[in-house]
């Protein structure tokens, strides 16, 4: 391989994928072949590097020039161009490199990265995730070998405790006083466990994080063996994931030949192995004693806690139980010292977090910034603000169990206290931007659809009371709406809030909850006037033809129904009775010459 | 040691003992917070949320069944807040429930009934869809009704935990979730045992025994048949508390009287057959111990277990003893020997039992025990619903004029009469078999270490020189634990005594639901009706089965000896190995699993 001169870096992420980032790869081949530089250049599959909307990506190296909307048809110019002429296409590239810290050396003038900063998504996009060789270039294992040859594991807890890392897995629950609690338990066996069993509708930060460097992830789940005690870890990870699976099973084994996995570590007598296992998909499998049923074979469900795992968790075993994203801080932590993480965040909340940013804005994909970065920043300077010239509604965060907020509460910092001191929660990462279109009572009701759906039918407050508040929320948004029904999903939602037996189910309310406290006028309207302000709520919705009509009559030609009368070039009337209010008279009128009532 | 501790309820202070949850420490306390999934025999499930508290300083009301008191800890348990929050989870439960309680099986007799009427729910706020699902009638013994179920999760954990049949498990997701058997089998082809725990457990009527009582009445009205009934020790020992009496009063003389009331034609015993069953299964055992047989010899009187062993044990089957269970020889006799001697064409005879038991409306059906072309017995009753029908028809219950039984099958020596509590039956064959293998009396009789309700209990006796181990498992569960032991050390025992239920047929799953505020399945009731059935025996002056002179008179006059030609086609049977539908066997799933 000495000849090659450029390492083309393909982004294999699912975005990427459905913008024909396969077609790209074999047209790059072909027009290598073509070219007769085929030898000179190495081309690999990253991971997701974050920036989704400008799919498919490609990174050239040496020089980090990042191509965005790369199509077959840019390829020969890329080639001639950049490969054998050594000038990149201009017109294509995201930013250009500038050198500093290894990350912002990479990707720092590109806007979408300016206010980022890589922590645990650091090697993603930029290694090959199912390269070991990339990984151990990139200080991999690094922090393993340090752990095992310099620091007992009562050290580790230490300086786990000293970053002030806390659970990212929406709890926030302090990560080195959890493994403290299983490292100070005494028992036979213990367990380590790896949660990727990512359930937000959405959400794919562990996806991706596991794709793009499955590495760093195992090498904290052997650190968090080492420190707490265990000799076995497991990675319990859905099966809808096909990708992060082939690469954490490719990277396990490669970790096993190197000697980072199995008996006697590095040489020392630490041993320590970690399987995969196959979740089914269900949310609440994301919940810890569920998922530790799940593995044990058992019906999906949570039971009551104390005890927590850390003393009873897999096979009544202590148990330390961590997210993906929390796991990848860890080597960064052994390497630049808990202190360094500490330095970064908040008061409360230390160093970085990832967001899977979604819904009504520019730059949609995955980012992290540090604790403290206020939601403006990442809607406006991340994100690059809200389409087409919409207004900007609500930012919910949290998924299924987070909340809702409005425009004063953008300046509020990321950490998991003003989160949720404002009403919603930190929780594992999504992030959805609303615009003024999107109707806040019907947002509410896909939450709590999908809650009810997911609930593991247990406990009442959560298997009834969400129904109950569905079925509410559906009469809302179909015009039946009643005197007393808000009041009656506070009641629920509170009630359900406070006796529900786990996580889903005391989080369940949450987005109704916060619609109501930050957006009541909206679901006033809703049930006194049977009116939809954002439009979205087909059953309040009349289309009426307003002056602007032309009678061209393209409306009344499109309308499935016959819904649509008029005399070519008079204006034209829409009989309501008829209209199914499917929308296309609307979309299809040149003038704007129909109004959503 | 626990240390004790300092916890504030509703303000005021308590010194209690630390290793104890919320619940615990206020029951002894003498704060009864409201339940519902939570029973003291089963593991901790906190799924109902009725006995949530509010602890000061947490964010969330916590389940007091599941979470444990600590030091300086301030509990409230009546706050308004709470009782609106359990009102309004009680309401929930309600609105998926079908609300047709007056026409409900267990009206008066439901926990989710009592516990509503507590909360003083007066009007509904949350009215929307109820569940619907059709009712599972595939069984012989124990029905399944969906609509009823409010998911607490009690038939779940006591088919698994205490019976470890795993019969039982939720199935899909949120308002979904159903209880069933696994792939929604039909209870009738499932691994159901019949045991009918999961009835005893059930706060409400999702699992009820098959009802005959409709049908015995039509058939008690019949003037062409001669109408027979035979009641079981137990039944005895646990009616009175369907009448409001305490745990443990002794009814046969109301129960006899009242049979007749009901227009039963002769009353017989089963305890009769117990004693006849001692006779055959005492010698059964003894040949098989000087003829070195198949041993340990285990006991086959009980019918969950007779299905259990059938499907779980099937390398355990030629220790199983041959002999019916005193239910079935009864019926076998009645229509043999009785029927010639009151000259009846036995296919005229209605052969009734009153039973404790779910699990013998299946074995009365099993086509292993037709002999000469009849069943030996017609329709099984259990306590609960012989109880109704006494009530129905008007007769004054607990102030009725005591009668004896008839003869020739109705009197029993004390031997019969324990055969409802675990042990009893060992007990019973040890009393026989001592003395038809020695020739002389075994003196003392009561035999202490095969008596109570530890799950399994040891003896040892010498008879001759000779040891003889004997174990004694109740429950299914406790059934399984010894049995792993039998397969790992199949010389350890010499003969083993097993009973389905917990506490043996005095638990049996027909009988009385617990009373108000009271348990299911408590101990102390439990102690109470084995008790009712030991003074029984103590009070009788034939103690050993082998003297009852009515037996002896059956021998002479018709079986000849015990384990004869005609005792075997009476009174013996055979069993055979079953696969439930939708369970591969091991040997077609390959080698790797």
């Amino acid at each position: 391989m000495e000849d090659v001169q450029y390492k083309m870096m393909l982004c294999d992420g699912v975005s990427c994928i459905h913008n024909q980032s396969k077609e790209l790869q074999s047209a790059i081949e072909s027009e290598l072949d073509k070219s007769g530089i085929r030898d000179a250049v190495s081309i690999h599959l990253s991971g997701c590097l974050g920036m989704c909307n400008k799919g498919p990506i490609l990174i050239v190296n040496p020089g980090y020039t990042i191509y965005g909307g790369v199509g077959s048809e840019d390829v020969p110019e890329i080639v001639q161009s950049h490969l054998v002429e050594g000038k990149p296409v201009a017109r294509l590239v995201i930013e250009e490199d500038h050198l500093y810290n290894r990350f912002f050396r990479i990707f720092g003038d590109v806007d979408f990265f300016g206010k980022q900063m890589r922590i645990t998504l650091r090697n993603c996009g930029v290694i090959d995730p199912e390269n070991i060789d990339d990984y151990l270039s990139v200080r991999g294992y690094e922090a393993l070998a340090k752990v095992l040859c310099d620091m007992t594991p009562e050290q580790v807890v230490a300086e786990v405790k000293k970053s002030g890392l806390r659970g990212r897995g929406g709890a926030g629950f302090p990560t080195g006083l959890k493994w403290g609690f299983t490292a100070a338990q005494k028992a036979d066996e213990k367990y380590v466990i790896c949660n990727a069993d990512e359930g937000d509708p959405g959400a794919f930060m562990d996806r991706s994080a596991i794709e793009g460097d499955p590495h760093t992830v195992i090498e904290g789940i052997i650190i968090g063996g080492y420190a707490v005690g265990a000799t076995k870890g497991i990675v319990y990870i859905r099966a809808e994931y096909p990708l992060a699976i082939k690469r954490l099973e490719k990277a396990i084994e490669d970790a096993r030949e190197h000697g980072f996995l199995g008996k006697d570590i590095l040489g020392t007598d630490f041993s320590f192995d970690v399987e995969i296992r196959l979740g089914a998909g269900a949310f609440v499998c994301g919940e810890e004693t569920a998922l530790i049923h799940s593995i044990e074979g058992a019906r999906g469900m949570p039971r009551p806690r104390p005890p927590y795992p850390s003393v009873s968790g897999l096979f009544g075993k202590p148990t330390l139980i961590n997210n993906v994203e929390t796991w990848a801080n860890i080597p960064v932590i052994i390497l630049d010292g808990g202190e360094w993480l500490s330095s970064i965040g908040t008061e409360t909340s230390k160093g970085t977090k990832v967001f899977a940013l979604a819904g009504k804005v520019h730059n949609t994909g995955l980012v992290e910034v540090p604790m403290g970065t206020t939601l403006r920043e990442i809607v406006y300077d991340i994100g690059g603000g809200i389409p087409n010239g919409k207004k900007f509604k609500a930012v919910q965060t949290g998924g299924p169990s987070g909340g809702c907020l409005p425009e004063e509460y953008l300046d509020t910092q990321i950490d998991y206290e003003s989160l949720a001191k404002a009403g919603s929660i930190m929780g594992s990462g999504g992030m959805i931007v609303i615009d003024e279109e999107s109707c806040m009572v019907s947002l509410a009701r896909f939450f709590i659809e999908f809650t009810q759906d997911e609930s593991c039918g247990k406990c009442t407050p959560c298997r009834e009371g969400t129904k109950r508040m569905l079925e509410i929320l559906t009469r809302i948004v179909e015009g039946k709406g009643k005197a007393g029904d808000i009041e009656k999903l506070e009641r629920l939602g509170s009630m359900i809030k406070k006796s529900s037996l786990c996580g889903l189910g005391q989080s369940a309310p949450n987005p109704v909850l916060s619609t109501i406290k930050n957006f009541r006028e909206e679901y006033e309207e809703h049930i006194e006037q049977k009116k939809c302000r954002a439009g979205q709520c087909v059953a309040l919705l009349s289309y009426v033809v307003n002056d602007e009509c032309v009678g061209c009559g393209a409306c009344k030609r499109i309308c499935p129904t016959g819904a649509i009368e008029g005399t070519r070039k008079e204006k034209h009337l829409i009989l309501d009775e008829k209209c199914i209010r499917c929308g296309q008279c609307y979309d299809v009128c040149k003038f704007e010459a129909i109004n959503k009532v | 040691m626990a240390e004790e501790i300092t916890i504030s309820i509703n303000t005021k202070e308590y010194k209690v003992a630390s290793d104890q949850t919320i619940m615990q420490a206020a029951d002894k306390l003498g704060f009864h917070i409201p339940r519902l999934c939570y029973h003291p025999k089963l593991s901790i499930e906190g799924a109902c949320r009725v006995c949530i508290v509010q602890v000061e300083g947490m964010q969330n009301y916590v389940a007091s069944c599941s979470y444990p008191i600590s030091d300086g800890m301030k509990i409230h348990t009546n706050t308004q807040d709470l009782r609106r929050a359990r009102r309004d989870i009680i309401e929930l439960i309600l609105d998926n429930h079908p609300l047709d309680c007056h026409t409900c099986e267990r009206d008066a007799n439901c926990e989710l009934q009592r516990l509503a009427a507590s909360m003083g729910i007066h009007a509904r706020h949350f009215e929307g869809e109820k569940k619907h699902y059709e009712k599972d009638l595939s069984s012989d013994a124990v029905i399944r009704d969906p609509d009823k179920c409010i998911l607490c999760g009690r038939c779940v954990r006591m088919c698994s935990e205490i019976q470890q049949v795993h019969n039982l498990t939720q199935a899909y997701r949120g308002f979904s979730t159903v209880v069933m058997p696994a792939y929604n089998m039909p209870m009738g082809e499932s691994v159901c045992t019949a045991c009918g725990q999961c009835i005893n457990v059930c706060p409400t009527a999702a699992f009820l025994e098959k009802n005959y009582t409709q049908d015995l009445f039509e058939k008690l009205n019949d003037p062409d048949t001669v109408k027979v009934v035979q009641f079981a020790p137990s039944v005895r020992a646990a009616i009175g508390e369907a009448f409001g009496l305490a745990p443990g009063r002794n009814m046969e003389g109301e129960l006899v009287a009242s049979f007749r009331k009901l227009g039963f034609d002769y009353v017989f015993d089963t305890q009769f057959a117990a004693d006849l069953t001692i006779m055959e299964e005492a010698s059964e055992f003894l040949e098989r111990f000087q003829n070195n047989g198949k041993l340990p010899m285990i006991t086959s009187c009980s019918s969950a277990w007779m299905k259990c062993m059938e499907q779980f044990y099937p390398d355990l089957i030629d220790n199983i003893s041959t002999c019916k269970s005193p239910m079935s020889m009864q019926g076998a006799i009645t229509k043999s020997y009785f029927a010639k001697k009151i000259g009846v064409d036995p296919k005229k005879i209605l052969s009734v039992a009153v039973m404790c038991c779910t699990a013998k409306k299946y074995e009365a059906s099993r086509p292993e025990l037709i002999v000469d072309g009849m069943r030996g017995v017609d329709i099984v009753v259990t306590t609960r619903e012989i109880a109704w029908m006494i009530k129905s028809a008007g007769i004054d219950f607990l102030n009725i004029e005591h009668e004896e039984a008839d003869h020739p099958l109705g009197m029993s020596s004390g031997a019969g009469a324990i055969f409802g509590a675990t042990g009893g039956v060992m007990e019973a064959a040890i009393r026989t078999a001592y003395e038809l293998y020695t020739g002389q009396t075994l003196v003392d009789i009561e035999i202490e270490d095969i008596r109570g309700l530890q799950g399994v209990k040891e003896g040892r006796l010498e008879i001759d020189g000779q040891e003889i181990r004997v174990a004694v498992a109740h429950g299914l569960g406790n059934a399984n634990n010894l049995l792993e032991t039998v397969r790992k050390d199949p010389t350890r025992y010499h003969f083993i005594e097993i009973m389905g239920c917990p506490g043996g047929c005095v638990g049996g799953g027909g009988q009385p639901y617990a009373q108000v505020n009271a348990i299911p399945l408590d101990d102390v009731a439990l102690k109470k009706r084995a008790e009712a059935l030991y003074d029984l025996d103590r009070s009788k002056t034939i103690r050993r089965s082998h003297e009852n002179p009515d037996i002896q008179k059956l021998y002479k006059e018709f079986l000849q000896r015990p384990l004869s030609a005609v005792s075997h086609k009476y009174l013996h049977t055979h069993y055979k190995a079953k696969m439930p539908v939708g369970i591969v066997p091991k040997t077609e799933r390959g080698s790797g699993v």
